[in-house]
């Protein structure tokens, strides 16, 4: 089939889509909306419609980005502002049906805004984030239904892929690399020139392979964007074999994801159907198929060389670099391996000219940026901004700031790989360089905040304790080293620590670095390195007073009710307790018998909030003499 | 009824398959599927497929989180314990689901009906703290909430064995 009429098709098919004819109600669920709810919602939504008899079409959508709204509806009905919906449950969806479907009230204490302008109330677009915001390659998700390759075509999709084949491989590769592209899997190596290693190594055949073996925790970029536009994905990927002459390719996602393999499977059937993978695909001779490879949980496997070995069913260990996998990688063949990010960015390149996309950004980095915001920060979700704009930008201005009223203490950039940076560090601009230098990494763009409550020295161990479980056990001091630098680490948050482990953690850390072949054991490190550099003082009251600053260390905290702010006839804290260690004293003031205490912290959440009476101490010794239970 | 024995169970995914090695983790997932774990005998017969040691096999499946050599309770929970579960709670939480069971991570109750695994991301971070029970993604899980999920699960299976009285 011809791509002019493949296209026709798409846009008549979105035009129905688009109309203001009949009403469409829009469900964002892809993961983080389901496990909102969204799944429950849309129930609600379809029964409610069918049982009034409504004229009303229900669309599942991707991923939005605003993921501490979820679950979230859009409504667009004809008369009425399209209207974005927050925090819908199964009983505002029961109202948003009898009121804004039924009658024609829009409802409006549970939108969020609007999606176009209007006369009734701001649009989304208002609000203070999007004076940052940049959405490229984020640029489809939420607003089509993945399931639908139309809604992709009559977005200007695949037009890049059919653009092409007017164009030699070498002029392929010249567009990207003149865009300076630099990849999105972290280590930000160009591009083009990968793929120009690839093309001129010459194999029997080559191969390319899209890694979305995501296992950085608190990272969900690539997630979303293969749940909520896999089409993206599939152009770049075939743009890119048509470059280095690649006849198959490989996605490989994390088999923790199954909503992203169904959904990724299903648009490269759809594509096979249209003539848009498969053989002389739209009409030309290039020949590209697709094939999905699950990974199975093995964080090593997001590095490359252990990600091809484990494509061909071994374990999934590092091997030395050079030969890099573009030039001897899968089955010993030239291998373009190139993240989920960078391959949904390849079709704007190829649409919008090497110039425009040369235009985004900073001198080094160019393009945008995509940040899984988490953790401590007002506005969880997807971020996608121009590279060089600060971090504040990013946590105080999109994020929202962090709630509650909580100081702000570190972001975590980076996931295990990564490093904390401080406060004072939050005038860094976002690119590849700035963030090096700081000792961080921008490695796939998880952005975890931290705020007062967080102790940096246990978010070092956890970090530390992640990698090690990770290590694939081929370089001793990755293997060895690691362990030894958790162990001092567990010994500082139980209260053992030592002065000189300080010394001794920064000098392994460098040994680690030096003495590792791939970039988790180089890496590995660097949480530790960027917590002692940037809060010393923490370790160290830590290591001397024994005293944890964020009151989080479980065995150098205690917790304590004071006796002047107990209510003393509510037993809220007494009914909650896991141990039954909480009982009446004298007055009936409660007191808690520290020798059956496991501070599980259930109390304090029970603790109305009007009396806030119950607290923790550290260092545990300094708990003021309590009474004793009555025998 | 008699139950199927390991071989039989699996010969028929093996049969979808070319013996090429690449196809050896597919398949390791496809039995994992289909039995729940992988049991020393299937690791055998993989093995034999393959004409490779079972020792081989063996390693791969030991390498990967998502492999497991002994069964499942009849309602998995995965915690998450990736960054920002961890950053929220995630510890205390999966203390609470500890305490609500009488397991630690990685065991099995006595009745075979709850198993407790710790994985690293589900990748629905902005939920945070998660947990996955029966594949459906529970999102801000509270110590509180944790009963309630439980005693949801037990109800349900209680209707089901009313019901198959009936």
């Amino acid at each position: 089939m011809n791509f002019k009429k493949i296209k026709n098709d798409a846009v008549s098919d979105w035009e129905r889509f688009k109309s203001k004819k009949t009403t469409h109600v829009l469900v964002g669920t892809a993961t983080c909306g389901r496990a909102a709810g969204a799944l429950d919602v849309m129930d609600t939504l379809k029964q409610k419609i069918e049982k009034r008899g409504i004229d009303a079409e229900i669309t599942q959508v991707g991923c939005m980005g605003h993921c501490y709204a979820e679950p979230l509806v859009i409504v667009a009905k004809p008369g009425l502002p399209a209207v974005i919906y927050g925090y819908v449950t199964p009983g505002i969806a029961s109202v948003l049906v009898d009121s804004c479907l039924l009658k024609n009230d829009p409802c409006l204490e549970f939108a969020l805004g609007a999606l176009e302008d209007n006369e009734l109330i701001p649009t989304i677009y208002d609000m203070p984030r999007f004076e940052y915001e940049q959405r490229l390659i984020l640029r489809n998700c939420g607003n089509i239904d993945p399931r639908n390759i139309n809604h992709y075509i009559a977005n200007g999709g695949y037009a890049a892929l059919q653009s092409i084949f007017k164009m030699t491989d070498k002029g392929v590769i010249d567009q990207i690399k003149k865009s300076g592209l630099r990849g999105r899997g972290g280590a930000g190596f160009n591009t083009g020139q990968k793929w120009e290693i690839a093309r001129s190594a010459g194999g029997k055949s080559t191969y390319v392979i899209c890694n979305a073996d995501e296992g950085d925790p608190g990272a969900f970029m690539d997630r979303a964007i293969l749940e909520s536009d896999p089409h993206a994905v599939i152009e770049g990927m075939a743009i890119a074999a048509y470059a280095i002459g690649a006849a198959s390719g490989y996605i490989y996602v994390r088999a923790e994801y199954p909503l992203a393999v169904q959904t990724v499977q299903h648009a490269i059937d759809q594509a096979e159907k249209l003539g848009i993978l498969g053989h002389n695909i739209l009409g030309s001779k290039f020949n590209f198929e697709i094939e999905i490879f699950r990974g199975s949980g093995a964080f090593v496997c997001g590095e490359e060389t252990a990600l091809i070995a484990s494509i061909e069913g071994k374990r999934g260990m590092s091997h030395h670099r050079p030969p890099y996998p573009a030039t001897s990688g899968l089955f010993g063949m030239p291998t373009v391996v190139n993240n989920v990010k960078t391959f949904a960015t390849v079709p704007l390149i190829i649409d919008r000219g090497a110039d425009w996309y040369n235009s985004i950004g900073t001198e080094g980095s160019k393009g945008t940026a995509v940040f899984a915001l988490a953790g401590k920060v007002v506005n969880t979700g997807l971020v996608e901004v121009p590279m060089g704009i600060t971090l504040r930008n990013v946590v105080q201005d999109v994020g929202g700031g962090v709630p509650h009223g909580k100081r702000f203490k570190a972001v975590q950039i980076g996931g295990p790989s990564g490093g904390c940076l401080p406060e004072t560090a939050l005038d860094l601009p976002v690119d590849f360089d700035s963030l090096k230098r700081a000792g961080a990494i921008f490695g796939s763009g998880g952005m975890v905040v931290l705020n007062e409550d967080n102790c940096i020295v246990e978010a070092a161990r956890y970090f530390l304790d992640f990698t090690q479980k990770e290590s694939c056990g081929k370089c001793t001091m990755c293997r060895l080293g690691t362990k030894h630098m958790l162990n001092m680490l567990e010994d500082i948050v139980h209260g053992n620590g030592k002065v000189e482990y300080l010394e001794q953690l920064t000098e392994l850390a460098v040994d680690i670095k030096e003495g590792s072949l791939c970039g988790l054991g180089k890496t590995a490190p660097n949480p530790v390195i960027t917590t002692i550099r940037y809060f010393r003082d923490e370790y160290e009251a830590h290591i001397i007073e024994k005293r944890c600053p964020a009151l989080q260390c479980k065995d150098l905290i205690a917790y304590y009710i004071l006796p002047d702010k107990c209510e003393r006839s509510c037993d809220s804290c007494v009914g909650v307790c896991t141990t039954e260690s909480i009982f009446s004293g004298k007055k009936r003031i409660k007191v808690i018998d520290q020798d059956k205490c496991v501070k599980c912290d259930t109390c304090v959440a029970a603790c109305p909030p009007e009396y806030n009476a119950i607290i923790r101490i550290s260092p545990s010794s300094t708990v003021p003499e309590t009474e004793k239970r009555p025998q | 009824m008699e139950e199927e024995s390991i071989v039989d169970q699996i010969t028929p995914i093996l049969k979808g398959y070319k013996r090429k090695r690449k196809n050896l983790i597919p398949i390791l997932q496809d039995v994992q599927e289909k039995l729940h774990y992988l049991p020393l005998e299937a690791i055998i017969e993989v093995a034999g497929f393959f004409d490779i040691a079972p020792s081989a096999v063996y390693g791969v499946v030991t390498f990967y989180n998502q492999f497991r050599m002994v069964p499942p309770g009849k309602h998995p929970i995965k915690i998450c314990l990736g960054t920002a579960c961890h950053m929220k709670s995630g510890e205390l939480v999966s203390e609470a689901w500890e305490r609500e069971l009488g397991i630690k991570i990685g065991e099995v109750t006595d009745d075979m009906e709850f198993d407790l695994e710790r994985v690293a991301c589900v990748g629905c971070c902005a939920m945070a703290p998660v947990a996955v029970v029966d594949e459906e993604v529970h999102g801000q899980v509270s110590p509180t909430k944790i009963q309630g999920i439980v005693s949801a699960i037990k109800r349900e299976d209680e209707d089901e064995l009313q019901e198959d009285k009936k």
